[in-house]
């Protein structure tokens, strides 16, 4: 009997990510979702820049890999090229709510009928650790070695408490994944996400705080100590909008 | 012959892009061009097509390649200072080998600069529409029906190359009006197995990409797009030439800037002097083998440019300098008039006959 085994919507090859990073958990959740609404032969990918910039080479499905932050926008037209395919795009933070910022703002507006995972750890990754639309106040990068100053380079964006009042949003959940209980619930609130797409519901958005021992320079259970004493206090948990549930409960 | 309707430049370029199967546009207002988005606005809901303001010129052109990626005919347009918005994603459609269409109703810059009609983006459009090494098919219509089936063929030639076309018009081709037939012919189907289409759980997954992080790789993609650059060049050349089999004065214009520079000719030619036009409709590729043909006749060359002289410098390198080049030029919305071009021509007759 089979137990556990690699779900059909990863690729079998071998990813790049640093030990203890969090983007193996969160790319599995996806592809898991994916496999359970039997979607792969329908699922068009968006890859970002940034750490998963090689996500194309990682999922299973038919892939396109966008210029900095413009994920949302690229994806809008994979979407509307052909409504039937399930669109989802894998953006980090400093490609979602820095560079992209309009993309991800507009995209939510106009409603469109795309996934975005979120993957939020705090710092530029790849680019090798600097300070991040999302680093905390405090918060020591290459580029902010002080700690982050609010007074000189301002303050953290909120991306779920930003999107939610933008009308267009469906579904804008906060998850992380550094306990069992936790990624179990990741893996609820992205699946939800593809079944309102599948169901023609609009944009949904899927944060995921995620760590980077590498760039925060701690070790693997350091880092996900790290992200539930300062990452989850700053940024709370839990269903910041959902549309359909609001609706139903009215 | 097909009946002609009277058609404003922009509005006859909208139809003849939904005639060539073109159902996907992403624009943002820009004058003069906004009437493309106008059009297609009305156009485009009437037969199922998608029809997309986008939030900045920076997200058209990624829309772009979302559906292009999805391997359907797609277009966006603007003018000057929001083709410089688009540099980003047009190094990409190129990295990626992505077909798509692009115009460019110029106008006067540098920067906001003003709203009359301009030429002064050949640079950008023929040598650095965005970082790393390629080039697009650009396209010069100098009148509402090139308006019109220059768009039809640059479908075709990006759908044939997998790259992007630029349609490099004015402010003038844009907003002038003039009869025209739509009678465009067949639209020819391309193989696009590349295409992200999903993969129906039937072939393996395709990748639309630019990134690879082993030299050895990259520089063989670059060297693959060269090879092919060079096929374009010997096959997709396109001009037009008016009285210059006996032409001792070669005059080279595109767009409104030819028009003016015929009746130039016409007048040079009442005063004696042979002078005759090569009017090129790809800038790149350039008509650089015919400009070489006529050197060898000719005493000398002036270029009529709305800018300081951009092109002037592809008509130097096709002939090798060996004849004098001199410029007519206006610039920042101005027209040159004919007789501005006559008195270039005249000057022309001169130094080439000293040469």
């Amino acid at each position: 009997m089979i137990v556990f085994e690699k779900p059909k919507a990863l690729a079998d090859v071998k990813m790049h990510y640093c030990p203890g990073c969090t983007h193996g958990i969160i790319h599995r959740l996806v592809a898991e979702a994916i496999d359970e609404l039997g979607i792969e032969g329908r699922v068009i990918g968006v890859a970002p820049v940034g750490c998963s910039v090689f996500a194309y080479n990682y999922f299973n499905c038919d892939m396109v890999q966008a210029a900095h932050g413009r994920a949302p926008a690229v994806a809008t037209g994979v979407k509307r090229a052909d409504p039937e395919n399930i669109v989802f795009t894998y953006q980090g933070d400093g490609d979602l709510a820095a560079i992209g910022t309009a993309e991800t703002v507009h995209s939510a507006a106009r409603g469109e009928n795309i996934t975005i995972i979120f993957v939020n750890n705090a710092i530029y990754g790849m680019t090798g650790g600097q300070m991040a639309p999302t680093t905390l106040p405090g918060q020591v990068t290459q580029t902010s070695p002080y700690g982050r100053q609010v007074e000189s380079v301002g303050f953290p964006i909120k991306v779920c408490e930003l999107l939610k009042n933008v009308d267009g949003a469906a579904y804008l959940e906060r998850v992380a994944v550094n306990d069992v209980k936790n990624v179990k619930n990741a893996k609820r609130a992205i699946k939800k996400a593809f079944e309102y797409q599948v169901q023609g519901k609009g944009f949904s958005l899927i944060e995921v705080l995620s760590t980077c021992p590498t760039n925060w320079g701690l070790t693997p259970d350091k880092a996900l100590k790290w992200l539930e004493e300062n990452m989850m206090p700053y940024y709370p948990l839990g269903v910041y909008k959902d549309k359909y549930a609001e609706e139903a409960g009215k | 012959m097909a009946d002609k309707v009277l058609m404003k430049g922009n509005e006859a370029l909208a139809e003849a892009a939904i005639m060539a199967g073109c159902r996907h546009y992403f624009g943002y207002p820009i004058t003069p061009q906004t009437e493309v988005a106008a059009y297609l606005a009305k156009r485009m809901p009437q037969i199922g097509g998608t029809f997309l303001q986008a939030e900045s010129e920076v997200a058209a052109i990624n829309m772009v390649i979302g559906v292009a990626s999805a391997g359907k005919r797609v277009m966006t347009s603007s003018s000057s200072p929001g083709i410089s918005l688009k540099s980003e994603g047009l190094s990409y459609l190129a990295g990626c080998d992505l077909p798509a269409l692009v115009v460019n109703v110029q106008r006067g810059g540098p920067g906001l600069g003003g709203i009359q009609p301009s030429q002064s983006d050949y640079f950008q459009a023929t040598r650095g529409a965005g970082h790393g090494d390629f080039h697009m098919l650009v396209l010069a219509p100098a009148s509402v029906q090139e308006m019109a089936s220059l768009v039809f063929k640059g479908f075709d030639l990006a759908d044939k190359y997998r790259m992007t076309t630029m349609i490099l018009a004015d402010g003038t081709m844009g907003q002038m009006m003039e009869p025209v037939s739509l009678d465009m012919g067949s639209v020819n189907e391309y193989d696009k197995s590349w295409a992200v289409t999903g993969t129906k759980c039937e072939r393996k997954h395709n990748i639309i990409n630019s990134l690879s992080l082993l030299p050895e790789e990259l520089e063989q993609w670059n060297i693959r797009r060269y090879d092919m650059y060079k096929k374009i060049e010997e096959r997709e050349v396109m001009y037009d030439e008016y009285m210059t089999e006996d032409a001792d004065i070669i005059v080279v214009a595109f767009g409104v800037a030819a028009r003016v520079a015929r009746n130039a000719i016409v007048a040079a030619r009442e005063k004696g002097i042979k002078a005759g036009l090569v009017r090129p409709i790809t800038l790149w590729p350039f008509p650089k083998e015919i400009l070489k043909q006529r050197a060898k006749n000719a005493k000398a060359f002036v270029s009529v440019e709305l800018s300081t002289g951009q092109m002037i410098e592809d008509i130097e390198l096709a002939i090798r300098c060996t004849r004098p080049v001199l410029l007519a030029s206006r610039v920042g919305g101005m027209i040159p008039t004919p007789e501005e071009v006559l008195e270039k021509i005249e000057e022309a007759q001169k130094i080439g006959g000293e040469a």
